[in-house]
């Protein structure tokens, strides 16, 4: 504060301050106000933070370690130990093909949208004309992606007598129910996944605009080509917000459920195909009412999403790069 | 040479635009085929535009039509951007502009919420709810908004207040203004772009929410859009596969008018905070 009017000489603050021990009580009774007033303004948030949160979260853990169903009373819950979750691991067969679903999902699809969104990001990034078209458009599918509406247009896209097909067989390629192939449903998945690239572009896109030209005319001064200023000025620069997106469209990616709920209508099929984490989850609650049991999954799920959070973090230091020189 | 690799630019963009918008092409004109041509017709534009599918698919569902649906929709999604609007732009103001005893350690804890899947809390919310008897209302869509639950927008709303100048709140503190009305008359006039980026995303996400609805609303004449669309798999005969897009296409209409309308308001909202869509 200090600092701030030092540095502005124009404000008359210093000038007209009254004398120091009125100011004092005054500004005492001024910051009590204030922090009441901050109080005011944060209940709102206070109590959806213990009532809707942390209570929850409790629940959820006491839960977990129940047989508690949604159906019978409360009287029936028994405590169960680690019944729960000793059966996730060694009795559910589902619980270990979610994760392979998942896992499979998460490292392909993620890589490729990202790298999808920055190849585009570096093509956008060099034209003059048009961008702001470009980029609309291209952010179009990150809005409407994540729909029931587009999961469906999906299923009709990729069915034995979808566009896709059609397409193929102009090639003389015979195509196949996509959709319903234990070995191809989760791709079409995939593709829709890699088809919402457009959020993490427009991050990409602003991230490339801070890059500071002179470094790029200074490496074109001493005669570095275009594929070494790509690795040496523009991924460096770009690694903070490349950093963002990964943590970002890892932590979303994780959680997806919609697209493919109703592309396999509910079922995560065809043969567990399809079956991500969210889907057991889901099943489990919401199907078979074992809420214990859900309860004991999600933990696991948020233990696993706050393990990948901290290996991010922690690698982070390694390559990615802060231009302020903070780490 | 940089003409050619300029034209092979262009060329390029053109082609990721075109795979970008033939799902979307292809579903308006798949939308407007006979049943017959749905199937025969490879070209994406039909040869005869039929809109029966569109009355189809409105009455698909016997008992209740998709209008019922769509009001659905529309009432949650309102009622979302009113409260998700008012109470993070509060509690914005607390952690943007107060200084209270603990706010470091609360924003530390609203940004970790921020990374918190909701498929962990939907179990014992349900329950919760259930307890309230909430099951089969929008209640639970709609109430926990008011308690600024969204952090996402609590955020950006932060990240924009920083840049409103601290000299117009000392200015008004020197007019003798209390933090409540230098919130009423300097921050809330002043965070209008902030509020319509808020309630453009909340409509986006509310409408295109599924599983949450899907959790919460049981019953066929609660169901909102993307519930009931769902019940187009159900039955996957070929015959509805038109109905299905035509009703599809619907409930794309209200996020793509939104998009054409706020295309700006949608850009500077991923950038300032790196929403996601």
């Amino acid at each position: 504060m200090a600092l701030t009017t030092a540095s502005r000489p124009a404000l008359p603050v210093p000038a007209s301050a009254p004398p120091p021990a009125r100011g004092r009580r005054k500004n005492y009774a001024a910051r009590r106000s204030e922090g009441l007033a901050g109080y005011v303004f944060l209940s709102p948030w206070l109590i959806g933070l213990m009532a809707i949160t942390a209570f929850p979260m409790l629940l959820s853990l006491y839960l977990s370690f129940t047989n508690y169903d949604v159906l019978s009373s409360w009287e029936f819950v028994e405590w169960v130990g680690f019944d729960n979750y000793e059966k996730i691991f060694t009795l559910d067969p589902t619980f270990w093909q979610s994760v392979r679903v998942t896992l499979t999902f998460g490292l392909i699809a993620i890589p490729l949208k990202l790298a999808a969104s920055l190849g585009v990001a570096l093509l956008l990034n060099r034209e003059r004309r048009g961008v702001g078209l470009f980029r609309s458009m291209f952010y179009l599918p990150s809005l409407l992606g994540g729909s029931v509406a587009l999961a469906l247009v999906w299923v009709a896209m990729f069915n034995r007598e979808g566009a896709f097909n059609a397409g193929l067989s102009l090639f003389g390629i015979e195509g196949n129910n996509w959709i319903n192939d234990p070995d191809w449903a989760l791709a079409t998945l995939m593709v829709l996944t890699v088809w919402q690239f457009g959020a993490p572009m427009v991050i990409f896109l602003a991230g490339l605009k801070q890059v500071p030209t002179e470094l790029y005319e200074a490496a074109q001064v001493d005669g570095a080509s275009k594929r070494r200023q790509f690795f040496h000025i523009t991924l460096p620069m770009l690694s903070p917000v490349i950093f963002f997106n990964l943590l970002l469209e890892t932590i979303n990616g994780f959680q997806g459920f919609t697209s493919a709920f109703v592309i396999s209508n509910g079922t995560g099929g065809p043969l567990g195909a399809t079956k991500l984490y969210t889907l057991h989850i889901y099943d489990k609650a919401f199907t078979d009412f074992q809420m214990g049991y859900a309860s004991a999954l999600a933990w696991i799920f948020l233990g696993a999403i706050g393990l990948i959070t901290i290996i991010f973090f922690s690698t982070g230091k390694f390559w990615v790069h802060y231009s302020d020189g903070e780490n | 040479m940089a003409r050619v690799r300029g034209w092979v630019r262009v060329l390029a963009l053109l082609g990721v635009l075109a795979i970008v918008l033939y799902p979307l092409i292809w579903v308006l004109g798949s939308s407007l085929k006979s049943p017959t041509e749905v199937t025969s017709n490879l070209s994406i534009w039909p040869e005869e535009v039929t809109w029966s599918n569109y009355s189809d698919g409105w009455s698909y569902i016997p008992g209740v039509n998709f209008g019922r649906f769509f009001g659905n929709s529309i009432l949650i999604s309102l009622a979302t951007v009113v409260a998700n609007a008012a109470s993070c732009l509060v509690t914005a103001y607390a952690f943007a502009r107060l200084r209270f005893w603990g706010r470091k350690g609360y924003f530390a804890l609203m940004i970790a919420t921020l990374l918190l899947p909701g498929h962990v809390l939907i179990v014992p919310q349900y329950v919760l709810f259930s307890e309230f008897g909430w099951i089969d209302t929008p209640l639970p869509l709609i109430l926990p908004k008011l308690l600024a639950t969204e952090a996402f927008f609590i955020f950006l709303m932060v990240q924009f207040m920083r840049g409103i100048p601290r000299e117009l709140d000392d200015a008004a503190k020197i007019d003798g203004c209390d933090p409540y009305r230098t919130f009423w008359h300097v921050i809330l006039p002043l965070s209008r772009p902030a509020l319509i980026t808020t309630a453009i995303f909340s409509f986006i996400w509310t409408w295109n929410d599924f599983f949450t609805q899907l959790v919460y609303l049981p019953s066929v004449p609660s169901y909102t859009v993307p519930v009931a669309l769902r019940l187009f798999i159900d039955s996957s005969g070929q015959t509805s596969i038109g109905p299905m897009l035509a009703m599809s296409v619907l409930s794309l209409l209200p996020v793509f008018l939104f998009f054409l309308g706020f295309q700006r308001f949608l850009v500077q909202g991923i950038n300032t905070s790196g929403l996601k869509g």
